[in-house]
């Protein structure tokens, strides 16, 4: 019989401060849906291709499918459930994806959303060439991409106090 | 009227799918499932003789292997089409839960259903099986010879289908004195439809019935499949379709729902899931027919068509799945787009031990406009002629009338096409700049257009059954067996409902959901067809709906239903627009009265008995970088005639993503197989060149808006043709830039290198 490992992680998931004893095998993607129903995560491959299962770790996007649930001891983690306001209020990038006719099925949205959101902490101002590079870790059958970029762009230059044409 | 079609309202799901709110099937299993596994052939045509599961049964966690010698042997088919009453036009039967006939390298030989994932994947690791191997062919046309290795007994020399369309006197026309002959093959790739979501679906027991819960795009036709698969009543089975992240054609298809199921009874009708692999969902769902097109034009120097012939060898891969629908399709539209007096088309589909092709948005158009469309650019290059002026002089003119589908072109589509086109891509100033260029780095503008039918009839049925539920406050619940999985259906149907209704579009409710226990029956997303086909059972419950409304109303207010309307959710008298009492009171005192209480409710089925064409085209222009073998594009445009819009900014979404599927398959997609093995070599979204979004320019979508009289809102196909026309218009632009044709897609830095060195330009 193979012995299963666990060890107990404490870490921060969408501000909230946690503790778990965690199969030392599972990925950040296992821990946050299995155990904390975190279901914006997203599988679509589970081996860092698509990208729908980014998330924010100490505020850099990493594809949780290929890292570990004990990695993450120690972290403060965010996911898409973390933007939504107090009152249930949309952030502005969730906004700009509803009106920029950005989702269509949904599944690579919460992924390409965290991407943006890391984009949009820098407070740096992207080239369209330089925000398609940023984003091309995730992949979308369904948009094309770009109404995904005019919702990052738009909202980027919003934050920034410029004109959005 | 409310106003609200034509709008380019916000999709009712967005707000869930922006928060994660909106569950897809992995997401309602919950942890508590058993979880399922299949072993899959290393081995591309051959039988097992024997599977020894003993060490895997072992394994702690595992509950229970099934293998192809313990499975129901009730063969089903597995396309989702509309079943059909007529034996001789169901879909073929071909397919067991599990298989010791092993046909491609991926098929199904066992499945272990265990506590979770670890022991499932250790048990299959577990398995020994022992096989007898046949040799295989991987080519459609290498199947067809004498002595190729036979896939399926019934079907001799693989051919599951061979269909033709002969037109005039060929023979006697290719005399004509003068004409000029051109000859092209053209070769498409296997792709796949690669949504982002895997197919995963999860089955249970609840009073004795099996409930599926999967990501399909067909439940009431995928209920139909499990029940054939196992061989119980249909009523004895229920799929529910939540959200679904994409499906693209590949789950318009039955695919693990029936073996699913059939482990669920084999484990006292505990939860089981299956939660397919990318690599999985690259070779053991669909795939896009690879499909290899020979043409011969017979051209006068004027520009005219006397005779073409056309044959095509549609790569079935191992099972029948759709078949030959897709080559058949891509036949049908080669007449039609470029009359011509005298005709010979033939339509072969040939198994082939590789993956299971299937439905894959467009359903053989987007090969036969690859074919099609790359031709006339060759015919047009041999005549010295203008591509669009050749075009022009030859393609379908308004008011042609198909024979067999009674389509006719009502509007002058294409030429608005494709003024829309050269306007956006300036592409007559481009193609004259561009014609000088001689250096390493070269230019081009190219284009073509595309055919496209909207839905299925006359070839299967089409139907589609609407349910609207008045609330108290006057707002509704919508149900449609049609389904969401992407495209905006949900929005673009409450958007007709509110029109029809009379309603604002906030009024209504769409249940997303499919459940077949409770959803009327409907065929679901497939054929570009639901907002055309949807349209017809909305508008016919809609007005069903308003009568019982308006009934009511007379009796609360002694005006005659037909002196009243409903504008806005409101009861108006029309004589002077006077505002009689909201649908909200209405309904809450239809509801609760006391002296006649009624629950104001409409059901209605509509079949519909017409189709209606949906054309466009595509512009490109590309800059081939000739010694480095690279292809970069530049810009690229669709022009579609969808007829009304429902939904601008959806609409215009729906066609981006379709352009994008037609750059991976013009420049960059393919399926690769071992040509010694049969093995799959690039089955995941590393080595399978999927676009990124540094792979696209900006991508720009039109439309002409010329209203469909055959539909009930005057609308018609967008969901495929979108991924129609792209990958020709890309080959041809490259063809304008270099002046070398590319007869085979994807367009690689490989195909360049040959064909430049070939060609002496490098």
């Amino acid at each position: 019989m193979q012995e299963v490992q666990y060890k107990r992680i404490q870490c921060t998931i969408n501000g909230k401060p946690v503790q778990k004893m965690v199969d030392v095998r599972a990925s950040l993607t296992d821990l946050l849906r299995n155990d904390f129903n975190l279901h914006s995560v997203k599988k679509g491959c589970e081996v860092g291709e698509c990208g729908a299962c980014n998330v924010l770790i100490d505020g850099e996007c990493f594809n949780s499918c290929i890292y570990l649930a004990i990695w993450a001891d120690g972290k403060e983690i965010r996911t898409l459930e973390s933007l939504l306001g107090p009152n249930g209020e949309l952030s502005d990038i969730q906004q700009a994806f509803i009106d920029e006719a950005a989702v269509q099925c949904g599944f690579c949205t919460p992924g390409f959303i965290m991407t943006a959101v890391e984009i949009l902490e820098s407070g740096q101002e992207y080239s369209r060439d330089a925000l398609r590079k940023l984003l091309s870790g995730h992949l979308c059958r369904c948009t094309g991409y770009e109404n995904i970029l005019n919702a990052v762009e738009k909202t980027m230059l919003r934050r920034l106090g410029k004109r959005v044409d | 009227m409310s106003g609200t079609v034509g709008k380019s309202e916000k999709r009712v799901d967005a707000f869930d799918k922006v928060t994660g709110r909106a569950r897809y099937t992995d997401d309602l299993c919950g942890s508590g499932a058993l979880v399922a596994k299949v072993l899959h052939s290393t081995i591309a045509n051959g039988v097992v003789k024997r599977i020894d599961t003993r060490a895997a049964e072992q394994i702690e966690g595992v509950v229970k292997i099934v293998t192809c010698f313990d499975v129901p042997q009730y063969k089903f088919p597995t396309a989702g089409h509309p079943w059909s009453t007529d034996p001789h036009h169901q879909d073929v039967a071909d397919r067991l839960l599990l298989t010791s006939r092993v046909r491609f390298y991926g098929d199904d030989v066992a499945a272990v259903v265990a506590e979770d994932e670890i022991a499932a994947a250790a048990a299959l690791r577990a398995i020994e099986v022992e096989y007898e191997e046949y040799p295989f062919v991987l080519d459609a046309q290498k199947a067809m010879e004498p002595g190729a290795p036979q896939l399926h007994a019934e079907y001799p020399n693989n051919i599951l289908a061979h269909t033709s369309i002969y037109k005039g006197d060929y023979a006697s026309a290719i005399q004509e004195p003068g004409l000029i002959k051109v000859e092209g093959w053209y070769d498409t790739p296997t792709v796949q439809h690669c949504h982002i979501e895997n197919h995963i679906c999860f089955a249970e027991m609840e009073g004795g019935r099996i409930v599926v819960t999967s990501s399909t795009q067909i439940p009431h036709i995928v209920r139909r499949i499990v029940g054939q698969a196992l061989g119980i009543p249909w009523g004895n089975v229920r799929i529910l379709k939540p959200y679904i992240g994409g499906g693209f054609g590949n789950k318009q298809d039955a695919l693990y729902e029936p073996l699913c199921a059939y482990l669920c009874t084999q484990v006292g009708g505990r939860r089981v899931k299956i939660d397919v692999s990318r690599e999985e969902t690259f070779v053991c769902n669909r795939v896009r027919h690879a499909i290899r097109t020979h043409i011969i034009s017979y051209v006068r120097p004027d520009g005219t068509f006397a005779a073409r012939k056309m044959e095509c060898f549609s790569d079935q891969g191992a099972y029948a799945s759709h078949g030959h629908g897709i080559a058949a399709k891509g036949m049908g539209a080669f007449p039609q787009l470029y009359p011509c007096e005298n005709l010979e088309c033939d339509a072969y589909t040939v198994f082939t031990n590789k993956p299971v092709s299937g439905a894959m948005r467009g359903y053989g158009i987007p090969q036969a406009m690859f074919a099609g469309e790359s031709h006339i650019d060759d015919v047009a290059r041999a005549l010295h002629m203008d591509p669009l002026a050749f075009r022009r002089k030859n393609m379908m003119p308004v008011g042609y009338v198909d024979d067999f589908s009674k389509n006719e072109n009502y509007s002058d589509s294409l030429n608005q096409c494709i003024e829309k086109g050269m306007e956006y891509l300036d592409y007559a100033r481009k193609k004259e700049a561009y014609a000088k260029e001689s250096g390493p780095v070269r230019h081009g503008v190219g284009m073509a257009i595309f055919w496209y039918n909207t839905a299925v009839w006359p070839i299967s049925l089409e139907s589609s059954s609407c349910r609207m539920v008045l609330n108290q406050d006057g707002s509704i619940q919508l149900q449609m067996g049609e389904t969401e999985i992407g495209q905006g259906a949900d929005t673009a149907f409450a958007q007709m409902a509110a029109e029809a209704l009379g309603i604002p579009f906030a009024s209504v409710h769409v249940i997303s959901t499919q459940d077949t226990d409770v959803t009327p029956f409907g065929l679901g997303a497939y054929a570009s067809r639901q907002t055309y086909i949807g349209g017809f059972s909305i508008k016919q419950t809609a007005l069903l709906m308003r009568e019982r409304i308006l009934k009511y109303a007379y009796e609360l207010t002694r005006m005659p239903p037909f002196e009243m309307d409903i504008v806005d959710g409101r009861i108006l008298r029309k004589s002077d627009g006077r505002v009689l009492m909201t649908l909200g009171e209405l309904a809450t005192e239809a509801l609760y009265s006391l002296s006649h209480s009624e629950h104001i409710t409409a059901e209605s089925t509509y079949q519909v008995k017409s189709n209606a064409y949906s054309f466009g085209c595509s512009f490109a222009e590309v800059e081939v970088d000739i010694p480095l073998c690279k292809v970069k594009l530049l810009n690229i445009v669709n022009v579609h005639d969808c007829g009304r819009l429902i939904n601008p900014a959806l609409a215009e979404a729906q066609v981006h993503g379709g352009m994008s599927m037609a750059i991976g398959y013009g420049l960059s997609e393919q399926l690769l197989f071992d040509e010694k093995t049969g093995k799959p070599l690039n089955n995941n979204l590393l080595d399978y060149k999927l676009s990124t979004m540094m792979d696209h320019p900006d991508i720009a979508a039109r439309f002409v808006e010329n209203y469909e009289p055959t539909s009930a809102f005057g609308t018609k196909a967008l969901g495929e043709p979108p991924a129609c026309p792209g990958a020709p218009a890309i080959r041809n632009a490259i063809l304008a830039a270099t002046g070398v044709a590319f007869d085979s897609i994807p367009i690689t830095p490989h195909r360049l290198f040959a064909r430049f060195k070939e060609e002496g330009l490098i």
